[in-house]
This record gives C-alpha cells, sequence and structure tokens, in this order.
C-alpha cells in the first residue's frame, strides 16, 4: 500500500502541488489502480526480455550541422513564450 | 438529402458531377454545427472562416476531380497542430496556445484538398475514456445526451456521429480512436504503431500513440488513412516505405481465416453485445469465412501493463508543461523558480494528468521501477508474442467486441478511475502489440450502438480495411 508519505514524495518529483485532501484522494486511488496490476507478479517472466517494438528501431541522427531554420516559426515560437527578454526566453535564478 | 449526410465517396462523386459546390457542403455542415455542438459539445474550435475559405478555393480550382478528399469536410482532435489555430489537447494549461507549425498530417490533408472544419474535444492530453476529463466539458452521445461519447476521440466521434463533419482525425492510445466510435456508432481505425506521422501530435505515451481516422464507413476510413501515412524524417517511429506491404485484394470472404479469441468474450461482457458479435460471425461463416477460436492467454495481463507503461511514459512526456517555454505560466506571480513549475502545473493540469503523472513517476521511481514498469515490460513482449504465433498459424484477421458495455451515463465512472479504465479492456493489447484494428458498428443495445473490432496483423492495414468494407 502507498503511504501519504510517498505521495508526497512522487508529487515533489512531478513537481504538482498537493492539499491535504488532495494526497489522501490520491492515495486512495493510486492504491487501488496499484492493487490491481499487482496480479502481474503471477506472470512468467523468467527469461523474458523487456518489450522492443516490431520493426526493431534504432535511433535517428541527422547530420551533426546547424541548420537554418524556417525565419517564420521563429516568431511564433517566442510569441507563446510566457515571459522574454529580446529574443531569449526567460527563467527565473535557479540557484536561489 | 442534406449534403452533411453523405459519405466522403457519394461527396467526391457529387463535387465532381457538379451537383453542388464544396462551399455547399461544408456550409451543410457548419449548419448542423451551429445547431447542435451547443448540446453535444464536440467541437473547442470552429473553422468557419477559414473551411469557407478553404472550400471556395477547392471549387474554383476543381481539385476533387484529382484527389477524393479536396473540398471534404474533416474535424480534427485537438491535440493535433494545425498552424496558427489554438491547440488545447482538452487542457487549461494549452487554453490560450496556438500552434506555430502544421504537424505532418494536417500538411498531408491540406495538400490533398480537404478542408479543416474545426479542432475537436477531447480527455485532457488524450487520458480518458468517457471525454469527461476535457476543461473544456464533456462531449454528450449523440444517441442519447445522457451518456458519454467514450474517450479519449470523444468530439471526433460524436462530430462524425452527428454529420457535423464527413470524417475526422483522432489519436488511439489504448482505444481513444476505437472505443468512442463504438460508443457513438462510427466507424474508427487504429493504424500499426508507425504508420502515419505522429509529427506535431501532442504525445502521451509515445510507445502507444497513433493517429487514426473515424468516418461513417470503413471506405472513408480508408481514404483518410491513404492521404496521412507513409514515411516521416520528423518521426523517429515512423516505418520507412521499403516495410510496407503490397495493397491487399480481398473481394469476398470465401476463404478468410477469422481468429476469434476467447478470451474477449469471457466474464465482463454484456450478453446482448456478445449475441450481436456472434451473430455477426455465423453470418461470416455462412459467407465462407473460415472461423477458429483461437487463445491470447496473456489477455488477462494487458490493462495491468498498459496502465504502468502509459502512465510511466506520460510522467515523462508532461514534464514539459513547466510555465516558462509557453502554456499556461504563473511566472508573474511566483517567486522562485520551484514556485514557477508547482503553481503553473497545479492550476493547469486537471486531476486525471495529475494522477498519471503521479502514478507513472511512482512505478518508475528507485526501488519501484523492477516490480511495475520492467515486469510490465516483459509481459508486453509476452502479450505481442500471443499475437505474433496466432497470426503465424496463418489467420487474417481477428474479430472481438470493441467494448465490453455500451456508452455509459455521464458522472457514471469519473470518481472511479479503475472502473474508467476497465473501458479500455478490449482495445489495449492492441495499442500494446503496436497492431493495427478497426471498430465498425454492428447493431444496438437499447438504442446505443455496439463495436466490432477487426484487429489485423503488423502492417496488414490494408487487409482488415478490406475485410471490414466487405462485411455486410
Amino acid at each position: 500500500m502507498i503511504d501519504e508519505e510517498q505521495i508526497q514524495h512522487i508529487a515533489g518529483l512531478v513537481k504538482i502541488k498537493l492539499t491535504d485532501s488532495d494526497v489522501k484522494k490520491y492515495q486512495k486511488q493510486l492504491g487501488s489502480i496499484l492493487d490491481y496490476v499487482d496480479h502481474l507478479k503471477k506472470a512468467k517472466i523468467q527469461g523474458i526480455e523487456p518489450y522492443e517494438d516490431l520493426i526493431g528501431s534504432k535511433n535517428v541522427f541527422r547530420e551533426d550541422k546547424s541548420l537554418t531554420f524556417d525565419p517564420e516559426t521563429n516568431p511564433r515560437l517566442l510569441k507563446e513564450v510566457p515571459e522574454k527578454y529580446d529574443r531569449f526566453i526567460k527563467t527565473k535564478n535557479p540557484l536561489q | 438529402m442534406e449534403l452533411n449526410t453523405l459519405t466522403i465517396k457519394q461527396a467526391n462523386q457529387g463535387l465532381k458531377n457538379g451537383d453542388f459546390s464544396s462551399e455547399e457542403l461544408v456550409k451543410s455542415c457548419l449548419k448542423i454545427i451551429k445547431s447542435k455542438n451547443s448540446k453535444i459539445n464536440a467541437f473547442i474550435t470552429i473553422l468557419e472562416k477559414q473551411s469557407l475559405q478553404q472550400a471556395k478555393k477547392v471549387d474554383a480550382k476543381k481539385s476533387f476531380k484529382k484527389n477524393i478528399l479536396a473540398g471534404i469536410p474533416i474535424a480534427i482532435k485537438d491535440n493535433i497542430l494545425v498552424k496558427d489555430i489554438p491547440c488545447t489537447a482538452g487542457s487549461k494549461i494549452l487554453e490560450k496556445y496556438k500552434a506555430t507549425y502544421d504537424a505532418t498530417v494536417i500538411k498531408k490533408l491540406k495538400q490533398a484538398g480537404a478542408v479543416l472544419i474545426g479542432k475537436t474535444n477531447m480527455d485532457e492530453f488524450a487520458m480518458g475514456s468517457s471525454n469527461e476529463t476535457s476543461y473544456f466539458g464533456p462531449v454528450k452521445n449523440p444517441h442519447s445526451l445522457n451518456c458519454v461519447p467514450g474517450g479519449s476521440s470523444g468530439g471526433s466521434a460524436a462530430a462524425v456521429a452527428s454529420q457535423m463533419c464527413l470524417g475526422s482525425l483522432g489519436s488511439d492510445t489504448g482505444g481513444s480512436v476505437r472505443q468512442p466510435a463504438s460508443f457513438c456508432g462510427v466507424v474508427g481505425f487504429k493504424p500499426t504503431y508507425g504508420l502515419v506521422s505522429r509529427y506535431g501530435l501532442i504525445a502521451t505515451a509515445s510507445s502507444l500513440d497513433q493517429i487514426g481516422p473515424l468516418a461513417q464507413t470503413a471506405e472513408g476510413a480508408k481514404i483518410i488513412l491513404d492521404a496521412i501515412k507513409g514515411y516521416d524524417t520528423l518521426d523517429s517511429t515512423s516505418i520507412k516505405k521499403s516495410f510496407l506491404l503490397p495493397q491487399s485484394n480481398i473481394k469476398n470472404l470465401k476463404g478468410v481465416k477469422i481468429g476469434i479469441p476467447k478470451e474477449y468474450f469471457q466474464r465482463g461482457l454484456d450478453f446482448q453485445i456478445k449475441s450481436i458479435i456472434m451473430k455477426k460471425i455465423d453470418d461470416l461463416a455462412k459467407q465462407g469465412a473460415i472461423i477458429k477460436e483461437v487463445s491470447l492467454p496473456h489477455t488477462e495481463y494487458a490493462l495491468a501493463v498498459y496502465y504502468i507503461i502509459m502512465p510511466a511514459e506520460i510522467s515523462a512526456n508532461l514534464a514539459r508543461y513547466d510555465g516558462i517555454k509557453y502554456g499556461l505560466s504563473s511566472f508573474k506571480k511566483s517567486k522562485h523558480l520551484l514556485d514557477v513549475y508547482l503553481d503553473s502545473r497545479s492550476q493547469g493540469l486537471g486531476e486525471e494528468v495529475k494522477r498519471r503523472i503521479m502514478l507513472g513517476a511512482y512505478s518508475l521511481s528507485a526501488g519501484h521501477k523492477e516490480d511495475y514498469y520492467l515486469r510490465a515490460q516483459k509481459v508486453r513482449s509476452l502479450i505481442k508474442r500471443d499475437f505474433t504465433k496466432v497470426f503465424e498459424s496463418g489467420l487474417d484477421c481477428l474479430i472481438t467486441p470493441t467494448t465490453p458495455t455500451t456508452a455509459f451515463s455521464l458522472g457514471d465512472k469519473i470518481d472511479d478511475p479503475l472502473a474508467m479504465y476497465l473501458s479500455d479492456i478490449c482495445t489495449a493489447s492492441v495499442n500494446l502489440a503496436g497492431l493495427p484494428a478497426i471498430s465498425l458498428p454492428v447493431g444496438k443495445v437499447k438504442n446505443l450502438p455496439a463495436g466490432l473490432q477487426i484487429i489485423g496483423n503488423y502492417l496488414e492495414d490494408d487487409k482488415i480495411l478490406q475485410i471490414a468494407k466487405i462485411i455486410p
């Protein structure tokens, strides 16, 4: 069973703020889902490799050289940025 | 006859004959959208001006002579980017976001001359089986307004079912095209993993997501699929052309080998749906199909595997919504960087999304990864192996119900995530194994549609579409 402390810990990892009542609710709901998936323990997986997709996908690489970016897309992307300085995305000081 | 009730093929014929213009066709769809959307809530954005402009362009060029989709009104699930048009993924965090480029499927539809009539409502970030997790309110089932349309492509299915468009695009992660198609009584197709580019699809769970078409007929679904499929360098999971199989040519059911996986007909399946499907299978046998009972022994684990792998991928994919680059942001109100993350995500993401992000992070976290994530990936191999084995025995396809029940009432399952998750029990295995599958409407139980699912072997998309077309 997942406890309240674990719920708080996970919420911290994924950067989600929870109220006390959220913690209780998620503890119950995640608990029941984890109980359900527990029956996977019955499956015989000895010697079985984890899934890989059927075409055996490999990483796709492109040539290591700079590409000219569509000049119209750039301002569009920047328009969506909540806070910017000139053509830079602004963030807050991560060391504070 | 109202133009919006035509199939894609009929509409193309009418355009070619000069019986009506694309503008008239689009106007007849817009008229229905205006009269019904306030009740059904299938659309988040209606592209009235743009769709009429595009229709006029097609009429002027008469491009429908060369391209069957030219001038045809198609609706797009709101997690697929259309340049300069809002793309919300059904979430508050993207409420004000405008797409900065076209998804590959949109580029292809535009090249084919299709008319994009609007963006359809959906469960938030495609997480849900009832369309009730949308920030923009639930979609209602056109067959009964008290019932859910299914999800997550609920808007795309309801729009086709209420004839607001002639076809639509959805995305299918664990059944999100097929289950709503089944609940709304339309055709929904999930292609082989990698057949359709996901560039410009807002990611849910990347090893499972696939864009797929919905339409009134299997033929309509195939027309849309043919327009959107193909290799794309911008999607690393896209399948190279050399892998594609030649088009299949099944003219009738004589000698077609159909497997019936017994695990899909066990407890939990509504007995009336069961009898509709069994009767259909009898009909197919009468027409010469060879019916064989088969077993997919690891089916019982599929949903558990799905509800470990899918949230794990979600927890990684949704880390990008941080209030810094785009979307809802608490930047101005927050003091520290951590507060920007915490406040933006907590305010912008809905309950189901948070639940899955946390579930995924838990199953991937230190001390649990072996027990949950790695175990699930191993069982996923077994599920894939089950399918490989039955198809190696020479079967052309498998037939199952699409869903164990018909559409349920709004509010019925929203507070019980596990009960909601069980709606995907007949569809999730297909995504886990990367296979193609289609849901066809085959009858009704108490006025609500039931769906039959045809599952095909890897890359045999065309074969199951052919079979679907000739099933009476």
